[in-house]
């Protein structure tokens, strides 16, 4: 053996166990900062909490945020409504419906290219031209419809693309019995595609909602701010959202701005933990289940 | 061929009536039932069209907007340093057909190079961060561990940034500017490169602790996308690794890695794009400047998405409109900055064979 080529024996075991505890720091490194946020974001807030934040309303830069809460509640449901049902269909047709080309690659390319090209433009983008388009140039003014379409059209690329995952992940055999049991197609797109696909469905919703309960830059400009309990109109009324009051409170120059900054931020926390701790429970309990797919 | 369901009463006598549906309603839904996909396909296929023409539309709504403010501002947009609104209540002037507020100058110079900082820092960091952790999650890990360890990775991704950036200005700013950025700032050798590490560490709002981070939003992306390409390596070449004597670090630097090196590229410049158009956190902890290239790495600086947002409140006091075409110029610059970056990415990755996770994705 050439040894000169060859490191020692002692050099290549020091250098191993450098590797190890170079890559077990490096994980402490991603996972430390974690739970540092976490318990600092608690430690913040706990000192001063009050209940009654969650019952009244915010009063210039004190009170509570029962109208942020609420506000945030009713963005959630609309984005659930107007991207959830664009994204799922989208990202059934592309899945399913699309078809092949003549040289068996699936079609709707461009489709699929214009929705990855969406996700990755940047939300203070879409803030930026939902103010002009949206809340200018339309005269919608701060408004609940305006924050919808801009939050919906940030989701729905991962909606869309989540869905579609979801779907191609069912064995092409279920499909295959489904027609031998004489099913039409869209019948059996319903009762066996997509209800195979609803855990994989379900959770890019959640995480859909998990982004865009935290969004705060797109919201400014477009929802605006509202101290008001949220009302059923959707043009000219802006509306409340428990970013703001992080975003902006954190530094004004009294205590009580403070604490509610620490209070929206440990509601926001908590929110978009639990949405996102339920997503990750539907992909479990639906993989231990499902054939041929562990990891 | 024809289904049980859709056998009309009446035309074929041999087929049992269904117990307590009427004809009428059989013959309803299984018409249903047959004309179902129609609903599919078109609904989908509407559905499908949105994101194409959201974007056609954003594009046109930017392009729109900017394009006065590109005429008027001109290459001294890319290459000037100086930001002014000019004076709101005095005349207004005309250049080249558009009206602005008398002595207003925009150039986004430093922005541009801020945005560029910030990113390059988070990506240093980021990136041996992120394989390190990928490699201590698929290699020799309890399984258990391991999986409760990437889904604390994968809530990190989804943390909203706005609560990252109220940690960062208010528990890790300081914390660094206090103990670590001293003993940085005076141990560094006065050399080229590390010369951008001397200086006075300031408060912890500033270029530094932007990348910092920046890192810490962008690790999980490349570290779940890379432990996903790690898992994909087969086993067998690492096997055989181990069998002709071969340490952990030799299968990881020899085997491993060249087997996902594009795979890494194209996730670390997913990275990249998020770190770009990341808004919120930075307009927090950059101290939000507009004009200044800070001359060391812990001065305050700007990025374009954060000047954006920190700005529009006040160009709307721009009575001409030309303080917001100037932010929509600038957001064309940031989008043309992102779309080439991703597109190089997708270039990667397809060419790989890799499906990447979409960006800030946290499954």
């Amino acid at each position: 053996m050439a040894s000169t080529a060859f490191p020692s024996n002692r050099r290549r075991r020091v250098a191993d166990w450098a590797f190890r505890i170079a890559t077990l720091l490096a994980l402490v490194a991603v996972i430390g900062p974690v739970i540092w946020v976490i318990v600092g974001i608690i430690a913040r807030a706990v000192p001063h909490w009050q209940w009654s934040v969650l019952t009244t309303n915010t009063i210039g830069a004190s009170g509570g945020l029962k109208n942020a809460i609420l506000g945030t509640l009713v963005l959630l449901v609309g984005v659930l409504v107007i991207a959830g049902t664009i994204g799922t269909l989208g990202g059934i047709y592309l899945a399913e419906l699309a078809g092949t080309r003549r040289n068996g690659k699936p079609r709707g390319g461009f489709l699929r290219s214009a929705t990855e090209v969406l996700a990755g433009i940047p939300s203070i983008a879409l803030g930026l031209v939902g103010y002009l388009a949206l809340v200018v140039g339309f005269h919608w003014g701060f408004s609940l419809m305006a924050a919808l379409i801009v939050l919906s059209v940030m989701v729905i690329p991962y909606i869309a693309r989540g869905t579609e995952t979801a779907i191609r992940q069912v064995p092409t055999t279920y499909r295959e019995s489904a027609e031998a049991l004489g099913m039409s197609t869209g019948y059996s797109l319903r009762k066996v595609v997509i209800r195979s696909a609803l855990p994989g469905i379900v959770t890019s919703l959640l995480i859909a909602l998990a982004i865009s309960g935290g969004e705060t830059a797109p919201l400014l400009y477009t929802a605006g701010w509202y101290t008001g309990t949220p009302k059923a109109q959707l043009f000219h009324q802006p509306i409340g959202y428990l970013t703001y009051p992080v975003w902006t409170f954190w530094d004004y120059p009294s205590d009580q701005a403070h604490y509610l900054a620490y209070d929206a931020a440990l509601i926001l926390l908590f929110l978009v933990l639990a949405l996102l701790v339920v997503a990750r429970i539907i992909v479990n309990r639906s993989q231990r289940y499902s054939e041929g797919r562990r990891r | 061929m024809k289904a049980v369901g859709e056998a009309t009463p009446g035309t074929s006598p041999g087929v049992a009536e269904p117990v307590g549906r009427t004809p009428m309603f059989q013959r309803f839904t299984s018409t249903i039932r047959a004309k179902e996909h129609h609903f599919w396909r078109w609904g989908g296929g509407v559905c499908a069209i949105v994101p194409p023409v959201a974007l056609a539309l954003i594009v046109l709504v930017l392009a729109v907007h900017a394009w006065p403010a590109v005429k008027v501002n001109g290459w001294h947009f890319l290459t000037g340093i100086s930001w002014k609104q000019g004076n709101a209540y005095g005349s207004v002037q005309y250049t080249h057909g558009v009206a602005h507020p008398m002595g207003s100058s925009y150039g986004a110079l430093a922005l541009i190079v801020g945005t560029l900082q910030s990113s390059c820092i988070a990506i240093v960091i980021a990136l041996p961060i992120s394989i390190g952790a990928a490699f201590a999650l698929t290699e020799r890990m309890p399984r258990l561990i391991a999986e409760f360890l990437r889904y604390a990775i994968e809530i990190l991704a989804g943390v909203p940034s706005v609560l990252i950036g109220l940690w960062g200005i208010l528990t890790l700013g300081p914390l660094l500017a206090n103990h670590v950025y001293p003993v940085i700032a005076n141990n560094v050798p006065d050399v080229p490169v590390l010369r951008f590490f001397k200086g006075p560490v300031g408060h912890g709002e500033g270029l530094l602790t932007s990348g910092i981070v920046l890192a810490l939003m962008i690790v999980p992306i490349i570290a779940s996308t890379t432990r996903t390409l790690f898992a994909q390596v087969p086993p067998l070449p690492k096997e055989g690794g181990e069998a002709l004597g071969m340490t952990d670090w030799e299968v990881g630097r020899r085997i491993t890695m060249p087997w996902v090196r594009s795979g890494i590229i194209g996730a670390t410049v997913l990275g990249l794009g998020r770190a770009l158009g990341e808004t919120i956190a930075v307009a927090m902890i950059s101290g939000s400047l507009l004009n200044t290239i800070t001359p060391n790495a812990y001065g305050p600086m700007g990025t374009i998405a954060a000047a954006v947002v920190t700005q529009l409140d006040g160009a709307l006091v721009d009575g001409t409109g030309f303080a917001v075409r100037t932010l929509a110029e600038l957001t064309v610059v940031l989008v043309l900055v992102l779309l080439i970056v991703n597109s190089l990415a997708r270039l990667i990755i397809r060419r790989t064979g890799f499906q990447g996770a979409p960006i800030g994705a946290p499954a």
